[in-house]
């Protein structure tokens, strides 16, 4: 399978690095005989960053190289470590001979340069043993992995915690000259990357002049990059950077937006009118693939693309639902040229690449700039030809959308990596581990966790009290004391109190928490006689998985789409779903929650600047140009500083429609705090809907009336005030800040996470996140995993952040319109499907509502007399 | 139906409560998962699993310190809305043979200002074979109220007038396209199996085997607790987990 070359194809030699500041050399590097050789025979030459890492590494200096995919990144990050392995055995050794070290967020890219390094390496004749580390390798491997590793070692994070946390981590790596991280964008900001620059805290602790080379696509603003791989000093100092190694971004992508016939939709999601169009660009090229947002607009884009398939092109579906056998297949399939087309979803984003994929067409916007430049990297690998995209909106917003992604990736703008705090989570799992690790100084240890970027200027108080909560679990009520899983030593180190809390641990490792899935079987298709239903389902082959809370609303019967096959639900088994080919025409589809990113800040400021400047619609498609310009005749619209809001009267409910464009998550927020004070202000409402662009909140009261009576002041309705009482009453309630502390709460070891094989029978014994999250609000509001989790709702689910800055920036800038009617651009987000009811009492609702059906089908009321 | 002698009165909303009868006696289920019987003025509370926050912190899974003081709290306002003569707990009301011991002083005070002024009876369950003196009530296997049975851990087979806990029944139901596990009352008329009160208990689906056991011919009637009040549903609507 040719996937990710380690060999630079023969061009490109002309293109040199844009930035690099490491070569400060005055003669050209001279490679060894036996690595020159090579290349040479291959008719190769080495390109200037590789050779820039070279030096960079022989003057014992870090680095991060960034350079788009195709220009022999990774090669140009093991160079190093092959010269070396070509010189004499340097110097004594010290430990266990493990040398390099290679970081990747997919384990499956670990393998894949595992293999392809082996070959550089035979044919050169270094003696060099490479090996792969991951979750799949056999427990024996990893047992000689400690005692006698290979000299290059390929790994993911989680298994880079393991292994400082053991007992022998000193042994193991006191050799280690150099950590290569791959796609270092995509794991920096995340709590996965707050744990592995914990891991390269501690690496450095132990291999002193540790080197680390940092691989990354090219992104807004390097520096962030720069600082995460650099040890910073302690506090009060300037932040420290290593030196970057910038290659340019090769030939200027060739993207273009799909121009249609057709009339452009108001609201839809799925670009089912693009079609034909999507079918001839895929005909025209050798192999697409077709991104999509979410696994949803995967399944219904793949199962239309089949419909109107009369050429039967070969297309498959790739995405994070369907069963890894299948997914490895078709990844050979497409290695091996047999595929025309692939829909895929984030799956394909990162990483490998399996094929030689010509185009990538884009369905529905790319929600940023930076995601939209790595995909359509994804099509065309050789430096200097073109990637060629096609996007393709769904609706006349993203049409907006699709315009300023590709206006940013032809100025090669990004959106900025978000400097994040460190997750308190995380560290409290560090912690646990650097003491399975052995007994720890606290001083020591919080100098050393504080030279990582995410918790650079954590203060002593902050790291005392995450030593807390991984020693008892942080309480104010001091009940767990004699309990606690770190116990002093006689000189006032910190050691783990039983071999127990070690084990602990390594079944806790990472911050990955997967929402629980279960699996989808097929079986026989029960038959409509009664008797036929008793008869045992025989399960089949797995077809793929899907969210337990999703099969919870399934019925027997129900129809759905996954794998692009209609299956009807049959039964439920053992944590699996049973289900056979359905015939049904219109199958009802499962919605896959996440996976839906909110338009990022960056893109939602060029959305804004083109609505407000008309003469800058002539780009746009005719039917969007006019729509924009009827919006001016009966409404206005916005300046790229103010908020629109207006209100109408609407299929009989008053409507207040306010255009953000902050995103799906931040408005959501938004929503939810504005009805909550509409309903206080006396507007009753009755219910909301966010999108990406805009908000509706509908209700029973004349809210333009209200406005203009001064019943409702708009400005103090928009105060920054409603983040305070308002919010926190919310957060309270909402199912949002319960996930993500839920999350929280398992990955800094405070609830245990669910094994497989383990949860059956183990309902009576699980203590829900849930319980413990209102326990904690009640009993213990200071508590710092609530602390943790409002931190990372602020960031995350509830995009709290973003709104305040929202808030901030239109105080004194809202524009209010009453209406006659909706006004044009309020059509798309009054025809969204899935409203959602106002409170949280719906849940209460819906069970006194089954409750009352129930009780009138046996002639009762709802209290328990007859009906009369 | 719903007023209940002892009530304070002002929840008279139609689902706050259920009123229904176990071999005969009436008994009404209580949104809080306690069950009270209006002729013997005794409220009934199963599994409260007292300290099982800090058991579980002795196996080094930290959870809150706090489940004891929530339980002992929630069980203060049922108490006070019914104003009972007495209290019966259906046993595992400590979570293990040592929770008496952990259990702090603030909470012990709570116990025993529950107990003044009523009768108090612990049953004994298998997390809590042996309850001390110190904690005060007193004591017992089972308890007769007339033609109704109390006693842990439901008997297999037919038991008319048998009212246990020990299970934890739980439903999972699907409503409004929303799914949800809540506990649960479950009985047939004849016997009833209490929800555990206890603050971090989970649930059995009703649907499992265990409850086949108890309701030989698979009839049975599932009371779901909700934020406001106790639900009856109907048997199509539950699932399995």
């Amino acid at each position: 399978m040719a996937t990710r070359p380690l060999i630079p194809a023969p061009d490109a030699e002309r293109r040199t690095p844009r930035r690099a500041r490491a070569a400060r050399r005055s003669t050209p590097t001279v490679l060894p005989v036996p690595i020159a050789d090579w290349f040479a025979a291959k008719g190769w030459t080495p390109r200037p960053h590789q050779l820039a890492l070279l030096d960079q590494a022989r003057a014992r200096r870090s680095t991060l190289l960034i350079a788009p995919t195709g220009a022999g990144k990774t090669l140009a990050g093991f160079l190093p470590s092959l010269v070396a392995a070509t010189g004499s055995a340097s110097g004594e050794r010290k430990g266990s001979g493990l040398k390099t070290l290679y970081i990747s967020p997919l384990k499956a890219l670990a393998v894949d340069v595992a293999r392809n390094l082996m070959q550089p390496i035979v044919e050169i004749g270094l003696g060099l043993r490479v090996e792969t580390r991951t979750g799949d390798t056999p427990q024996s491997r990893r047992t000689r992995q400690r005692t006698r590793p290979p000299e290059i070692l390929l790994t993911t994070p989680e298994q880079v915690a393991l292994l400082i946390s053991g007992e022998d981590a000193g042994y193991l790596f006191a050799d280690l000259e150099t950590v290569i991280l791959d796609e270092l964008h995509a794991l920096v900001p995340s709590k996965r990357g707050d744990l592995l620059a914990l891991g390269l805290a501690r690496l450095r602790a132990l291999a002193p002049g540790l080197v680390l080379t940092g691989l990354s696509a090219t992104v807004a603003r390097p520096t962030e990059l720069r600082a995460w791989l650099a040890p910073q000093p302690c506090a009060d100092s300037a932040i420290q950077f290593v030196d970057v190694v910038e290659l340019s971004g090769g030939a200027r992508p060739d993207v273009t937006i799909l121009e249609t016939e057709d009339p452009l939709p108001w609201a839809s999601h799925t670009a089912r009118y693009a079609v034909p169009d999507v079918l001839a660009a895929i005909a025209k090229h050798r192999l697409a693939i077709v991104f999509v947002n979410t696994r949803l607009q995967a399944e219904l884009m793949f199962h239309e693309l089949w419909k109107a398939n009369e050429a039967s092109l070969p297309i498959a579906l790739h995405h994070g639902s369907l069963d890894v056998a299948q997914r490895r297949k078709v990844e050979a399939a497409m290695a091996a040229g047999k595929l025309r087309a692939v829909v895929a979803t984030s799956t394909l984003d990162l990483g490998i690449d399996w094929g030689d994929v010509d185009l990538v067409i884009h369905i529905g916007a790319p929600k940023g700039a930076s995601r939209l430049i790595q995909r359509i990297g994804r099509a065309n690998h050789r430096l200097d030809e073109p990637s060629k995209a096609l996007l393709v909106p769904a609706n006349r917003f993203e049409v907006l959308e699709c315009r300023a992604a590709l206006e940013a990736a032809e100025a090669g703008a990004q959106d900025a990596v978000v400097n994040r705090r460190g997750g308190l989570d995380v560290l409290a799992q560090h912690v646990l581990g650097m003491a399975c690790n052995g007994p720890f100084d606290p001083d020591t240890l919080h100098a050393e966790v504080s030279t990582a970027l995410p918790y650079a200027g954590l203060t002593r108080a902050e790291f005392d009290r995450v030593v807390d909560l991984a020693a008892t679990g942080g309480y104010a009520l001091r009940a767990y004391d004699r309990f606690a899983r770190l116990k002093p030593t006689d000189d006032g180190r910190l050691r783990i109190a039983h071999p127990r809390v070690a084990q602990q641990y390594r079944l806790n490792v990472g911050t990955i928490v997967e929402s629980p899935m279960v699996k989808v079987r097929i079986v026989g298709r029960r038959g409509a006689s009664g008797r036929a239903s008793s008869k045992p389902l025989v399960g089949g082959r797995i077809v793929g998985e899907i969210d337990e809370w999703f099969a919870g609303e399934l019925k027997t019967g129900d129809a759905f789409v996954l794998g692009g096959e209609t299956l009807r639900l049959e039964g439920f088994r053992d944590n699996e779903v049973f289900v056979s080919r359905a015939t049904a025409k219109d199958p009802i589809v499962p919605s896959y929650p996440g996976g839906r990113f909110p338009l990022s800040t960056h893109l939602a400021r060029r959305v804004r600047e083109m609505l407000a400047e008309p003469r800058r619609w002539q780009s746009l498609p005719t039917p969007v140009a006019e729509w924009l310009r009827l919006q001016q005749q009966h409404s206005v619209l916005p300046g790229p500083d103010e908020v629109l809001v207006e209100t109408f009267l609407h299929g009989g409910r008053y409507h207040m429609v306010a255009y953000p464009f902050e995103g799906r998550l931040a408005h959501q927020t938004l929503a939810m705090l504005l009805t909550r004070r509409l309903e206080r202000a006396g507007a009753m409402p009755l219910g909301f809907l966010a999108n990406d662009y805009a908000i509706a909140i509908w209700g029973l009261r004349d809210l333009s009336t209200m406005i203009t009576d001064g019943a409702i002041d708009l400005d103090r309705l928009l105060d920054e005030d409603m983040l305070g009482d308002d919010l926190d009453a919310w957060l309270a309630e909402t199912s949002l800040m319960r996930r993500t502390f839920r999350h929280c709460a398992m990955i800094a070891g405070l609830i245990e996470r669910r094994h497989p094989g383990k949860e059956k029978n183990g309902r009576q014994l699980t203590v829900s996140a849930s319980l413990v999250y209102d326990v904690l609000r009640r009993h213990d509001p200071g508590h710092v995993l609530l602390e943790a989790a409002y931190r990372d709702a602020a960031t995350g689910l509830l995009d709290i952040a973003r709104l305040a800055e929202f808030l901030r920036r239109i105080k004194g800038r809202v524009r209010h319109l009453s209406l006659q009617r909706a006004s044009p651009l309020a059509v798309p987000i009054l025809l969204e499907l899935g409203r959602e009811a106002v409170g949280g009492e719906a849940r209460e609702i819906a069970l006194r509502e089954a409750a009352e059906e129930m009780l009138r089908g046996v002639g009762l009321a709802g209290d328990g007399t007859p009906t009369p | 139906m719903t007023a209940v002698a002892g009530m304070t009165g002002t929840e008279a909303r139609s689902f706050c409560t259920r009123s229904m009868q176990i071999a005969g006696t009436e008994v009404v289920a209580d949104r809080s998962g306690a069950l009270y019987v209006p002729a013997e003025h005794t409220l009934i509370v199963a599994d409260l699993h007292l300290e099982k926050g800090s058991a579980s912190a002795r196996r080094g899974i930290m959870l809150p310190p706090y489940d004891s003081r929530e339980t002992l709290r929630r069980l203060a306002d049922v108490v006070a809305r019914y104003r009972p003569r007495c209290v019966v707990a259906l046993g595992d009301s400590l979570h293990d043979r040592s929770a008496e011991s952990r259990l702090g002083s603030v909470e012990r005070a709570e116990v025993s200002d529950l107990q003044t002024g009523r009768d108090w009876l612990w049953i004994t369950g298998n997390h809590d074979p042996v309850i001390s003196a110190d904690l005060g009530g007193a004591v017992a296997a089972s308890l007769h109220l007339g033609a109704i049975i109390l006693r842990h851990e439901p008997t297999p087979g037919d038991a008319p007038g048998e009212i246990a806990g020990h299970l934890h029944p739980a439903a999972r139901v699907v409503l409004g396209g929303t799914g949800m596990r809540r506990p649960c009352f479950v009985g047939n008329g004849m016997r009833l199996v209490l929800p555990a009160f206890g603050t971090f208990t989970g649930g059995l689906n009703v649907l499992e085997q265990a409850f086949a056991t108890l309701f030989v011919d698979h009839h049975f009637d599932v009371h779901v607790l909700g934020q406001n009040g106790v639900y009856p549903l109907a048997r199509a609507s539950l699932r399995t987990d």
